[in-house]
């Protein structure tokens, strides 16, 4: 599929906006929000949604090529400035997809506002913490530990790790981290605040997990499907943290499934 | 120049293999690695050090605040600066530093200032740091609110120690409905404050701006040379000139009969403080936001943590070890090159053991001091 990478100010930010797919008017809008490792590719993952979807992978505020506003310091931060950029763009109807950071981050939009959504789905999402359950700490290993630690599929570690990566991108993922301990470094990954409203998203909404995640294990995929009302959860056998990138074919093929039903073609 | 004895109270009766094995000394290293019995007679020899320094005529007896390691047991240094208050009768004594931002309550570092200041009658340094990077694990504090937790709460103490209360304080991260130190501080308006650091622009420059003393820790003479140049320079943009009384190094002093006997002595005990006590990931020593991103981009991996030896360190200028008159002679030079008037004595590191750490510091009382305390005030 063909995507245009454009800078443009939304929310009063200058944020790099990836959007490809469908026509506009031809598919419903899908908002897809990254993790923390950011969004500096068009990935197969994203090139599978904009099949069926007029896709829109912005990248947050803080990350990459976008700028850094000074009110950002909290993932609320962030779910505000996306329900303003949703006002801002007039979406309606639209189908949310956060990974990680980005779903903690529409989860937190989605208890606050659900009225320009079409469904929810979060895939691995920080936000939600279960009592006792080990988590991977990302930010004391190095880059190359934290990868393996976050990829259930060795042999896929192996491959990201021997791919050459240039300055520019090394500048994006050292921003990108800096961006998310601000974000996520006290409590770590979690707003103890979110999970007693949950209960108020009122749209569709669908739990994607790898098996194998270590950094937020299956456990809290679970606790999101308990909270939010009438949630379905999709375990992916023999994946880990990073869906998007270890199984974008099944994981783009659930989502889309989900989505399918959502608008009943299913 | 003023000599202060300066003790990291390191877990120094341990086997530091167990620290090599693990990877570091600092966060994660187990406690069950920790035996009270030991730690117990390592405490009482330690504040034994300080008060038998204070006998000796050095001018102060210093303590600070590490969390969670073998490299320094004194998570609460108030502890230690307490139970020398009474018992160091002369020396003034330098808690250096307590770390501002990992409180979530600075009054308290306010109150306990202000109570050590009055038993000991004014001779309370107040040192304030940030914490390093591995404590920003340890305590869970957000590294990307450091520096601005650190200054926020130097303004509260500051202003809870010298203005008139009760008042009220609304900053971002600290908030009091009243602020009334009971006690106020026995030094007007305050005590000295002193500031530690590794050498960061940022820090210098404030240092120097509030005219607080700087003090340098764990450096190469000819960058300490640099740092405390430019704190000079940093005192004149702000309108004065900086003396050498502001500018504070901090090493390890080691005196035997002759250098190959000091350095044969003191090698396997500064070695291990450099290479086992301070070893640590690059990841655990700078938590992403402790320095600005701009400042993290020139700081690369491969520059931590280089194993050193003895020589290097002594040949570096970090630490001086020799006999007495090499020892005089290159505390001179260094003095001359690098401009200061406190010389932060480390007399015990490492794993040095208590009839040669006695043994150093009445070398250096004997053979060091007498020669600089006149000279240059």
């Amino acid at each position: 599929m063909s995507h245009a990478v454009t800078t443009r100010t939304l929310g009063g930010v200058r944020i790099k906006l990836m959007r490809g797919g469908a026509p506009p008017g031809g598919g419903a809008p899908l908002l897809f929000l990254h993790g923390a490792g950011g969004a500096s590719a068009w990935l197969p993952f994203m090139d599978r949604l904009a099949q069926r979807h007029d896709l829109w992978v912005p990248e947050h505020p803080g990350f990459g090529d976008s700028d850094t506003p000074p009110w950002l310091k909290r993932v609320e931060d962030l779910a505000y400035y996306y329900l303003d950029v949703l006002g801002e763009l007039d979406l309606t109807g639209v189908h949310l997809v956060g990974h990680s950071l980005g779903g903690w981050t529409a989860a937190a939009l989605a208890i606050k506002d659900c009225s320009r959504l079409a469904s929810l789905t979060l895939i691995s999402a920080a936000g939600v913490h279960v009592h006792g359950v080990q988590r991977l700490d990302n930010f004391m290993g190095n880059p190359e530990q934290t990868l393996r630690g976050l990829i259930h599929d060795q042999r896929i570690a192996d491959q990201l790790l021997a791919m050459d990566v240039p300055p520019e991108e090394r500048d994006r993922q050292l921003k990108n981290r800096f961006t998310t301990a601000r974000l996520v470094w006290q409590p770590r990954s979690y707003d103890p605040y979110l999970p007693p409203w949950l209960h108020r998203i009122r749209v569709p909404a669908h739990v994607v997990w790898g098996e194998h995640d270590r950094l937020f294990p299956l456990r809290i995929g679970e606790e999101y499907q308990r909270l939010i009302p009438g949630a379905r959860l999709t375990v992916l056998p023999g994946c880990g943290h990073l869906p998007p990138i270890e199984q974008p074919e099944p994981c783009a093929a659930a989502v889309l499934q989900f989505l399918d039903g959502v608008e009943g073609r299913a | 120049m003023k000599f202060f004895n300066f003790h990291l109270m390191p877990y120094a009766d341990m086997d530091v293999s167990l620290i090599r094995e693990h990877g570091s000394a600092w966060v994660t290293f187990p406690n069950r690695h920790y035996d009270p019995k030991v730690g117990a007679a390592l405490y009482n020899r330690y504040l034994d050090e300080l008060e038998y320094a204070d006998r000796l005529g050095f001018d102060g007896v210093c303590v600070n605040e590490h969390h969670q390691t073998a490299y320094g047991l004194m998570p609460v240094p108030g502890v230690m600066a307490g139970a020398l208050a009474r018992s160091v009768k002369r020396a003034r004594i330098a808690v250096l530093g307590r770390a501002l931002p990992l409180v979530s309550n600075p009054l308290s570092i306010a109150e306990e200032f202000a109570m050590l200041d009055n038993i000991c009658h004014g001779r309370v340094i107040a040192g304030f740091v940030r914490g390093i990077g591995a404590e920003y694990h340890s305590t869970g504090v957000n590294p990307a609110e450091s520096l601005a937790r650190f200054q926020e709460a130097h303004d509260l103490i500051i202003r809870a120690w010298s203005e008139p209360g009760p008042f009220e304080f609304d900053g971002e991260y600290y908030h009091y409905r009243y602020v009334n130190l009971w006690p106020r501080p026995y030094q007007a308006p305050h005590p000295p404050v002193w500031v530690p650091s590794q050498g960061s622009a940022e820090t210098i420059a404030w240092a120097a701006r509030h005219r607080y003393t700087y003090c340098q820790t764990l450096g190469a003479i000819k960058t300490v040379a640099g740092f405390f140049n430019k704190y000079r320079e940093e005192a004149d943009k702000a309108g004065y000139a900086a003396s050498w009384d502001q500018c504070a190094w901090s090493t390890t002093i080691y005196v035997a009969e002759t250098d190959e006997q000091a350095l044969r002595e003191a090698g396997p005990h500064a070695e291990a403080i450099q290479n086992e006590f301070l070893r640590m990931p690059f990841e655990m020593l700078l938590p992403p936001g402790y320095t600005s991103l701009e400042s993290f981009r020139h700081i690369q991996p491969d520059m931590i943590g280089k194993p050193q030896t003895v020589r290097s360190l002594n040949d570096a200028g970090v630490i001086i070890i020799g006999s007495p008159s090499t020892v005089r002679e290159r505390l001179a030079e260094y003095q001359e090159l690098a401009g200061f008037n406190t010389a932060l004595v480390k007399t015990q590191f490492g794993t040095l053991p208590a009839d040669m750490t006695r043994a150093n510091m009445d070398a250096i009382a004997r053979e060091v001091l007498p020669y600089f305390q006149d000279a240059r005030a």
